[in-house]
C-alpha cells in the first residue's frame, strides 16, 4: 500500500534533514501509529504520501504508484484515493455539515444522485445523522472532527491519513474518535495516524513506528508509545 | 452539477471583491474605449483618403514668362511643349494610368483664381498674364499620381507638377498622430487593466484559501480549481468591454452621425456600420486579455 525506500528529505535552509534514510512498508488494512516528538518527521511522512512533498533521495510508492514518476497534473486524481484528517479539522465554516461532506464529492465531479446517497450514509457511519444541517461552529470539537472524518472517507479511499486528529480534543472525545477510526480500519481501510498522545497509542495496541530526528527508531507490531524499559536497559548495557 | 458549482463559485468571488471588480470594469471600459477611438480614427482616415484621393488631381503647371528653373528659360511654354506633354500622357506607357486630362489656359486660371481669392490683397496684383497654363490630370487611381509626375516633371516647359494629395497629407498626419496617441493611452490602460485583473484574481484566491486547500486535498483537478477564477476575470472584463463597445456605438450614432455629420456634409464620417465592426473587436480584446491575465495569475498563485 505504502512503501518508503531509503527516503531522505533535506530542506535547503536546514542543515539537518527532516527525514534520513527512512524505509517503511505499510500493508493493506493495517493501522499504523507514527509517533515521535514535534519535528521528528511524522508530518513529513504524511505529506510525502500525499505527494505534497517529494523526497530529496529515495523512493515513495503509494497504491502501486511510484510518486516520483507521477506527473503533477495526475496528482489530483491520485489524491482521490487518499482520505486526510487534520488536527484543525479544516471545515468550511459557511457550509453545513452536509455541504462540507458533499463539497468533496462535487469538486471531483460525482453525480447528484451519488452524493445524495453517499453523504447521509457516511454521516450515519460517523454518528452525525441528525446534524446534517448544522454549521461547524454549532458543533463540538469532537463532532467537527467527525465531519472531517466523514469528508475524508465519503469517497471510500483505500488509505486514510490522520495528522494529530485528536490534538485539539479532550481524552473522552478522543476515545470516541479513535473508536471511529478503528471501525473504519476494520472495514478494510488502511489507517496511518501521526500522534504524540501516549495513552491513545497504548490503548489501541496497534503497530507503532517511532521517528526521532527524521530516523525510524522503532517499528513494533503491537507496541506502546514508549519503548519498554527492558529494551532501554539492554541498549544501555550494550 | 459541476457547471452550477462553478457558476456559484464565480458569483461568490465577484460579490466578495465587488470594489476591485468594479475598478476592473472601469479600467477595462476606459482602456477599450481608447482602443475603439484609435480604430475609429484609422477608419476615418481611410475613409477620408478614399473620399479625397478620388477627387485629388495632378496639376502640371507650365512655365510663365518670368519663371527660371531647370526646365523654364524665362519664356512661356510654347504650344508645342504643351502638346508634347499631352502626347506623353496619351502615350502607351502612361495612358493606362490617366483617366482624364483638362487644359486650363491663363484666362480660365485667372477666373478660378479670382473666384477663390477675389477681394483679397493678392488678387489686386493678379492678371491673366501672371497665371500659369496648366493641365489637370485625374489619375486612374490615386497611387498613379507619382508615375504621372515622374513622366512629366522633367519635360521642357513644365514648371512644376503638383499632386493635390500632398495638400491633404498634413490633415492625415494630424489624424494619424491622434490615433497613435489614442493607441498609446490604450496600451497603458490595458497594461493597468491586466495588472488589476491579476491582482483581483489573487485577492479572490486569497479570500478562498481554505476552499482551495480543501479542493486540492480531496483531489479536485487543476482545471476545476482554476476555471472559476478565469471566468471571474473574463466576466469583469466583459462587462467593461461591453460598456466600451456600447459607448463607441453611441458616440458614433448620436454625436458623429447625429451632430457632426450634418454640419460637415462634404466629409464622409465613420458611420454606424464601422462602429458595429469595432464593437466585437473590443469585446474580443477584452475577453482575450482578461482570460490570459487571470489564467496566468491563478496558476502562479497556486504554484506558490
Amino acid at each position: 500500500m505504502i512503501r518508503f525506500d531509503e527516503v531522505t528529505k533535506t530542506y535547503s535552509r536546514k542543515a539537518r534533514p527532516a527525514l534520513e534514510g527512512v524505509s517503511l512498508e505499510i500493508l493493506k488494512g493495517e493501522f499504523v501509529f507514527l509517533v515521535g516528538a514535534s519535528g521528528s518527521g511524522k508530518s513529513t511522512v504524511i505529506r510525502m504520501v500525499l505527494r505534497e512533498e517529494s523526497p530529496t533521495e529515495g523512493e515513495v510508492h503509494v497504491l502501486g504508484q511510484r510518486l516520483k514518476a507521477l506527473p503533477s497534473r495526475r496528482v489530483p486524481f491520485f489524491r482521490r484515493n487518499l482520505g486526510v484528517v487534520f488536527q484543525d479539522f479544516r471545515l468550511l465554516n459557511n457550509k453545513t455539515v452536509y455541504e462540507n461532506v458533499a463539497f468533496t464529492l462535487q469538486v471531483i465531479g460525482k453525480s447528484r444522485g451519488f452524493i445524495s446517497e453517499a453523504v447521509p450514509d457516511v454521516l450515519r457511519t460517523v454518528g452525525l445523522a441528525g446534524k446534517a444541517s448544522r454549521l461547524p461552529h454549532e458543533l463540538s470539537g469532537g463532532e467537527q472532527q467527525r465531519v472531517a472524518i466523514a469528508r475524508a472517507v465519503v469517497n471510500r479511499p483505500p488509505i486514510l491519513l490522520a495528522d494529530e486528529p485528536t490534538g485539539n480534543l479532550d481524552p473522552s472525545t478522543s476515545a470516541g474518535i479513535m473508536a471511529l477510526l478503528a471501525r473504519i480500519n476494520e472495514g478494510g481501510t488502511t489507517v496511518v495516524m501521526a500522534t504524540h498522545e501516549a495513552s491513545i497509542v497504548n490503548e489501541m495496541q496497534k503497530r507503532v513506528v517511532e521517528l526521532e530526528a527524521g530516523v525510524v527508531m522503532r517499528d513494533e507490531a503491537s507496541g506502546s508509545y514508549r519503548r519498554q524499559l527492558a529494551v532501554h536497559a539492554e541498549e544501555e548495557m550494550a | 452539477m459541476r457547471l452550477q458549482l462553478i457558476a456559484q463559485e464565480v458569483w461568490n468571488g465577484l460579490r466578495r471583491n465587488l470594489s476591485v471588480v468594479v475598478s476592473v470594469v472601469l479600467v477595462t471600459f476606459i482602456s477599450l474605449s481608447f482602443v475603439g477611438a484609435a480604430i475609429l480614427l484609422q477608419l476615418q482616415i481611410n475613409q477620408m483618403k478614399g473620399f479625397w484621393y478620388d477627387r485629388a488631381q495632378v496639376g502640371i503647371y507650365f512655365c510663365g514668362p518670368v519663371d527660371a528653373t531647370e526646365t523654364c528659360t524665362q519664356t512661356a511654354a510654347t504650344p508645342d511643349q504643351v502638346q508634347a506633354v499631352r502626347d506623353t500622357l496619351s502615350s502607351g506607357a502612361i495612358a493606362p494610368y490617366v483617366a482624364d486630362v483638362q487644359f486650363e489656359d491663363r484666362q480660365l486660371a485667372y477666373q478660378n483664381f479670382m473666384s477663390q481669392f477675389g477681394g483679397t490683397a493678392s488678387a489686386e496684383f493678379a492678371s491673366p498674364d501672371t497665371m500659369n497654363e496648366a493641365l489637370w490630370v485625374r489619375p486612374t487611381s490615386p497611387q498613379d499620381a507619382d508615375l504621372i509626375r515622374e513622366a512629366t516633371s522633367a519635360m521642357p516647359g513644365v514648371l512644376e507638377v503638383r499632386d493635390q494629395r500632398a495638400l491633404l497629407e498634413p490633415i492625415f498626419q494630424v489624424l494619424n498622430t491622434a490615433s497613435l496617441a489614442a493607441i498609446g493611452i490604450a496600451v497603458l490602460m490595458l497594461v493597468a487593466a491586466v495588472l488589476l485583473i491579476s491582482t483581483t484574481i489573487r485577492l479572490s484566491a486569497f479570500s478562498r484559501k481554505r476552499e482551495l486547500g480543501i479542493m486540492r486535498l480531496v483531489g479536485a483537478s487543476n482545471r476545476f480549481i482554476q476555471t472559476p477564477f478565469i471566468i471571474e476575470g473574463v466576466v469583469a472584463a466583459l462587462v467593461g468591454a461591453v460598456l466600451a463597445a456600447g459607448s463607441v456605438v453611441a458616440v458614433v450614432h448620436f454625436f458623429l452621425q447625429g451632430y457632426v455629420a450634418p454640419m460637415l456634409q462634404t466629409i464622409a464620417i465613420v458611420n454606424l456600420d464601422d462602429a458595429l465592426l469595432v464593437a466585437p473587436v473590443l469585446i474580443g480584446i477584452g475577453v482575450l486579455f482578461a482570460g490570459v491575465a487571470a489564467a496566468v495569475a491563478i496558476r502562479r498563485y497556486l504554484k506558490i
